[in-house]
């Protein structure tokens, strides 16, 4: 809006201006605006709820009906039968422990990495600037690049992970990382830490440079250590920016799937199955749409469980008005 | 002023939905049209020979273009599948695995073509290639690709473990293996596709029918469970244990299947045609001249029961969608492409469909077709008529991924392979069921 306003003629804000009461005048500039504001973004509203909330609506409906891919199939309503189908399914369960701990692992890991990175940033060591721009990078790949680039990674016959191993003299054989159940999810996750661990690091980065040194100095006056003044001045002074990492990121990694389908494709033995793989391949793998809409509703629901726990407990609106 | 404003926004506005809805000019009817196909980059023809195909093809038809897209084969299914959805459809023609037909027709994917197809096609193209794309009597495709999985080993090396001739049953294959791997030539002699994906059902269907075993009993019935099914699973597993299966193969596809025998890490490979002309590829290979084809070995059980072969049918086709508003065209360009000239031309990578070529005069001029026709003709005839299907179910893709879980599980020593494959069986059945 801040543009529609200076592209309106100086003289006829000064025209409205003379003629009403202060108060007046600026409400009724800002309801005309608003009128104008909607007008403009009535079509984005319309290809929002198009292209948006149909669909959802549309999934919605469509999660309680077997409905086979197809032209013209008959669809039969079954109730909850597709959410119930599920739920009783030991396969789903595991894969939700699966997913849940992908989300665990690589979030957290991510926050630490990336509160350390960006604490490392904020005090400004040699090259930092470089340090920053390079952050960028892998957070710039595209997931299906970055998911190719670490296959390649892992591969166990040309991979650069066991040509370094081998040549430490840590590793006596070339070892098939992705065809170890021991190793294959973890090794996702270290692909999903380096894509996206960025990201967490700029958020925080960020917060970190807007945050009062007089606290912190006034600390340090007062005989506190660094660790002290990290603990107990930044950390909860970083606290709704840390939020804002976490749900976007939970919520995220919950949802993981492209760098699943490219590294791994699920295996071995599903052991690297996630909750999206699963619903792609019930949804166009094996033609179950209206499975496939019942558990992208269960994640739907498990990822706002997250984020409304994430803010029962983390925020503190106190403190983001500060 | 203000009013000025207001009109330019309305207009504005207006412009907006207008592009939302979608009102923008249609295209025009005139000109040529254009088809778009959906084929697969990895086994068959490269990109470039079908682009030069396509390009021949526009130049004997100026009324019609092609646009060409290529997938690996394991994305080609699911994007068949989304491209349907939209309307007219993405694709008006895809490639569709033998696999596939069955789920296909019953979702209204593909279009009846019984009526095009001519006589000539229909006694010149090999029966195992309709029968591929027939249902009920009605045909649902054009034949493409006939392919096989076969057996090739590298001569080299096998010499230099002291073996003058390949194994001809899988146990026989275990004692080179051994030699082999004792001498030091390769550490992993053998490589497979047995990956969590349709290339790990390939395998085990080759060993499975090698073994006298079979995937459904007469009624229907999952039967890879039986005795001759756990059989198969526990030497695969055991291949791997002791070291002469690649450990890796739990996740390679094909294509890493040949990256592992192109490099001269392993002596034994399964896979597709298309590895062979890699092979001598120098580019692509550093045992150029060193790959030969022996017919895929049977398990010595098998063997004494009478089994001669065993190999599964990798076969592809192409169908025209139900949906496109092209047909026509469409139809003239998948039957140029599986034109005898053509398929002759380009038979390095993909031997053709037509079964005079592999008679009489048209064999010898095959055979002088392309460098690697003298070894690939002779391999494919010995090899082909062994070539056993896979089930032709509509749920096969569900029924599929559940055997690749089992498989996966007992390599991975999370299942035994009996129980593994017990639950893979009462997957089926309940499958079947629904």
């Amino acid at each position: 809006m801040g543009s529609l306003l200076l592209a309106s003629p100086p003289h006829l804000l000064s025209m409205t201006v003379t003629s009403e009461s202060p108060l007046q005048r600026k409400l009724s500039l800002r309801e005309k605006d608003a009128r104008v504001a909607w007008l403009l973004v009535a079509p984005s509203l319309l290809v929002i709820l198009g292209v948006t909330l149909w669909p959802i609506l549309y999934t919605f409906i469509l999660s309680f009906f077997v409905a086979p891919t197809g032209i013209n199939q008959a669809r039969t309503f079954v109730g909850f039968g597709n959410y119930l189908e599920m739920l009783a399914d030991p396969a789903f369960w595991e894969t939700i422990q699966r997913t849940v701990y992908f989300t665990v692992a690589s979030v957290s890991l991510e926050l630490i990495l990336g509160l350390a990175v960006a604490q490392l940033i904020h005090s400004r060591p040699w090259g930092w600037k470089f340090l920053r721009f390079s952050l960028i990078i892998p957070w710039a790949v595209p997931t299906i690049v970055n998911g190719a680039m670490w296959r390649w990674i892992y591969s166990a016959d040309f991979g650069a992970l066991n040509a370094i191993l081998f040549q430490l003299g840590l590793i006596k054989h070339y070892v098939p990382w992705l065809a170890l159940s021991s190793s294959a999810m973890n090794l996702v996750i270290l692909a999903d830490i380096w894509h996206t661990m960025p990201f967490v690091a700029l958020i925080l980065q960020a917060a970190l440079a807007n945050l009062p040194e007089e606290l912190n100095e006034a600390a340090a006056v007062d005989g506190a250590n660094a660790f002290q003044r990290f603990w107990h001045i930044r950390l909860p002074l970083l606290r709704p920016a840390i939020l804002v990492a976490l749900i976007v990121r939970t919520v995220e990694a919950f949802r993981v799937f492209d760098i699943v389908y490219i590294i791994t494709s699920g295996g071995p033995a599903s052991k690297t199955m996630t909750i999206s793989y699963l619903t792609y391949l019930y949804s166009f793998s094996y033609g179950k749409q209206g499975t496939g809409a019942a558990l992208s509703f269960l994640i739907s629901i498990f990822t706002i469980a997250m984020a409304i726990l994430y803010i029962r407990f983390l925020y503190r609106p106190e403190e983001t008005q500060s | 002023m203000r009013t000025q404003n207001k009109i330019t926004s309305l207009a504005l506005a207006f412009l907006f939905l207008a592009a939302a809805l979608g009102c923008a000019p249609q295209e025009a009817a005139a000109g040529p049209v254009t088809i778009h196909i959906l084929t697969m980059d990895q086994a068959g023809l490269k990109p470039a020979e079908i682009d030069q195909i396509a390009r021949d093809f526009e130049s004997q038809n100026p009324d019609i273009k092609v646009v060409m897209e290529y997938l690996g084969y394991d994305f080609i299914h699911d994007k068949i599948t989304t491209g349907m959805a939209a309307k007219p459809p993405a694709y008006d023609a895809a490639i569709i695995d033998v696999i596939w037909p069955d789920e296909f027709i019953k979702a209204g994917y593909l279009l009846d073509v019984t009526d095009r197809v001519t006589a000539e096609m229909r006694e010149g193209i090999f029966p195992a290639s309709w029968n591929g794309v027939t249902r009920n009597g009605k045909i649902y495709g054009m034949p493409w690709l006939m392919d096989v999985k076969y057996f090739m080993y590298n001569k080299d090396m096998l010499q230099q473990a002291g073996f003058s001739e390949p194994p001809k049953t899988w146990e026989e294959l275990v004692e080179q293996a051994k030699a082999i791997k004792e001498q030091g030539i390769a550490e992993y002699p053998v490589t497979w596709s047995w990956n969590q994906k349709e290339g790990v059902v390939c395998d085990y269907a080759v060993l499975l029918f090698g073994n006298g075993g079979k995937f459904v009993d007469e009624n229907g019935k999952p039967a890879f469970n039986d005795e001759k099914g756990v059989e198969v699973l526990t030497w695969m597993k055991q291949t791997v244990d002791d070291g002469l299966t690649n450990p890796s193969a739990v996740s390679s596809d094909e294509m890493a299947v040949e990256a592992d025998f192109l490099a001269g890490k392993s002596v034994f490979a399964v896979n597709w045609l298309f590895q062979y002309s890699d092979s001598n590829d120098p580019s692509k290979s550093q045992i150029v001249g060193q790959v030969a084809f022996a017919p895929m070995p049977v398990f010595k059980a098998g063997a004494d029961a009478g089994i001669k072969g065993s190999s599964v049918d990798g076969s592809s086709s192409f169908a025209v969608m139900a949906t496109t508003p092209y047909p026509d065209q469409t139809w003239k360009f998948l039957t140029y492409l599986s034109s005898n000239d053509v398929q002759m031309k380009y038979s390095a990578e993909m031997l053709p469909i037509w079964t005079a070529d592999f008679e009489g005069a048209n064999l010898e001029k095959l055979k002088a077709a392309n460098p690697t026709n003298p070894v690939t003709v002779p391999a494919f005839l010995e090899q082909f008529p062994y070539a056993n299907e896979r089930p032709t179910v509509p749920y096969y893709n569900e029924a599929s991924a559940a055997l690749q879980l089992a498989i996966q599980e007992a390599l991975t020593g999370v299942k035994t392979p009996q129980q593994a494959l017990d639950d893979a069986a009462a997957k089926w059945v309940e499958l079947a069921g629904k």
